[in-house]
């Protein structure tokens, strides 16, 4: 079993309702995300998952001199960062790329699958 | 000479798709089986010019490279872990549902699988179906490409880390997969036909080693896959197509279908793509692949250009354009139409195909096109500047010999 980041891309700047364009459309994309949550841990699939919350509220620490640097803002700056991710764990590719495109179905957003090194 | 070094890597060349398929099942790694198999070609290359070549050279060169795996893992076993894992996945007992021969066949089709995976970029499946499947060297298939050796060989390198790292599977697609793997393999296979019949660069116009390889792989896939139409179709299409190959160039010069020497064409190679169309058609389950293999059909049935069945071919692209509504295809559709109805009535098509698909303006076909219905109609400056814009983007060497004659015969 390998273990896989799928991250969720989405615009940087987030509007009223996340982007999803209306409340009602956001609900429905959080249920359904909750939905496919729910579903993957039944299956054995999920190890860890989140949405984070808007860019404007990360901070860059740089600790690799004397003292840490501190930065408002994400790291780079981008027109899409990541808004949420998932940890899965599975037996190989084709899996994960299938679990990511329900997840991209989900929660409306283009997915990333990445493996990690080892076991995360 | 059957004991010479070309004629051993003959052997080994026709064998390495079987060879690295079969290894690769047995120890889970691409690498390893690569270095196997060279290890077995070179005591291959010692004791077959004294022995001859073995009944079962393929049999021969699996056990060998999989006895040379297994005592260079071993020697190495302890000191690395990917290497103790492949020892440990040593799996030498044939698949309890397959003989011998099924399992050899589902190996490389596995493999086939691997290499033309979605996940990696379509310009590497290409080459790693080339380089495991067709046992091409990573010079040869830079040369086909047109690419630095270094920058083809890294561009394999990275792909099978890839898969190694991602776990790219090493297995036949779910069924519900399965249509849409299939139909990435014979895009493969369809792009490395083509770039050997329309070369592109300064050099040859036509690659015959890379249709040859096309075609080759074409015919395992369609044992492998029997029952699947498009893989029918996709061999029909490249068998009738390579039957025209010596006709369509001369002097350096691409010769249209139309002024084609007929008699140069490869009757037995039209036989049996014409059997192949009947076959997948009868299935009765059409695709992309299989109309225009039946176009292609229609093309090679008639024994002059003015005997064509130009109704058949018009009433095929309209089929066509329901599966794959693409401009290029409608543009084909024009060409026909053009000998039914007239070079007036297919230069108005063409003309609003290029306004509702600027896309076109790229594509040198579309000019060319353009060009040859304009001189027809005796509109020659206008066809003068369509050859101009024909020219401004082809790279094939034979058709811009051919659009630049034309374009010099214009009064």
């Amino acid at each position: 079993m390998t273990h896989y980041l799928m991250s969720v891309h989405g615009p940087a700047e987030r509007e009223e309702y996340g982007n999803y364009g209306s409340k009602e459309a956001m609900e429905q994309a959080f249920a359904d995300t909750g939905a496919f949550n729910e579903r993957i841990k039944a299956e054995g699939y999920w190890v860890f998952g989140g949405g984070l919350l808007d860019a404007s509220t990360a901070t860059v620490v740089d600790g690799q001199g004397e003292t840490p640097v501190m930065t408002d803002g994400p790291y780079l700056e981008t027109k899409e960062l990541i808004g949420g991710f998932w940890v899965i764990d599975a037996p190989d590719l084709d899996v994960a790329l299938r679990l990511a495109a329900e997840a991209s179905k989900a929660c409306r957003g283009k997915v990333e699958v990445r493996p990690f090194e080892g076991l995360a | 000479m059957p004991g010479s070094t070309a004629a051993i890597e003959q052997v080994f060349r026709e064998e390495y798709g079987r060879l690295i398929a079969s290894l690769v099942r047995r120890f889970g790694d691409i690498d390893i089986a690569e270095d196997a198999a060279g290890e077995a070609l070179v005591v291959a290359l010692e004791k077959w010019p004294e022995s001859g070549v073995p009944p079962n050279p393929g049999g021969w060169l699996t056990t060998t490279a999989a006895n040379r795996a297994i005592d260079k893992l071993r020697r190495e076993k302890l000191r690395d872990d990917k290497h103790r894992q492949a020892v440990d996945m040593y799996d030498d007992t044939p698949h309890e549902s397959l003989g011998i021969f099924e399992q050899d066949e589902d190996d490389r089709l596995r493999l086939m699988f691997t290499c033309c995976h979605p996940a990696l970029a379509p310009e590497a499946r290409i080459a790693l179906t080339l380089r495991l499947l067709g046992g091409l060297t990573v010079e040869e298939i830079a040369q086909a490409f047109l690419v630095p050796e270094t920058t083809m060989g890294q561009r394999i390198t990275r792909a099978k880390k890839k898969i190694a790292a991602a776990r790219i599977p090493y297995k036949i697609p779910d069924a519900s997969d399965l249509p849409e793997r299939v139909s990435t393999v014979l895009t493969v296979l369809f792009l490395v036909f083509n770039e050997g019949y329309l070369s592109t660069g300064d050099g040859s116009p036509i690659r015959a080693e890379l249709t040859a390889e096309a075609i080759r792989l074409a015919r395992i896939l369609r044992s492998l896959m029997p029952e699947e139409p498009e893989v029918t179709g996709l061999l029909a299409l490249l068998l009738l197509t390579e039957a025209r190959r010596e006709a369509r160039v001369r002097g350096g010069e691409l010769v249209r279908l139309d002024d084609q020497d007929r008699g140069g064409w490869d009757r037995e190679l039209i036989a049996e793509g014409h059997a192949l169309v009947r076959e997948c058609l009868a299935l009765d389950r059409p695709g992309r692949y299989q109309v225009l293999a039946a176009i292609n059909a229609v093309h090679t049935d008639a024994p002059t250009a003015e005997a064509t069945d130009w109704a058949q071919v018009a009433a095929l692209y309209d089929q066509l354009l329901r599966i794959d509504p693409s401009p290029i295809v409608a543009l084909n559709r024009a060409v026909a139409i053009a000998e039914l109805d007239g070079p007036e009535v297919a230069l108005a098509q063409v003309d609003r195909l290029g306004q509702d698909s600027p896309v076109l303006a790229s594509y040198h076909a579309f000019h060319a096109t353009r060009a040859d219905l304009l001189r027809r109609l005796g509109r020659s400056s206008e066809a003068r500047e369509a050859y101009d814009a024909a020219l401004a983007v082809c790279d094939n060497t034979a058709e811009r010999a051919y659009l630049s004659r034309r374009r010099g015969e214009l009064v």
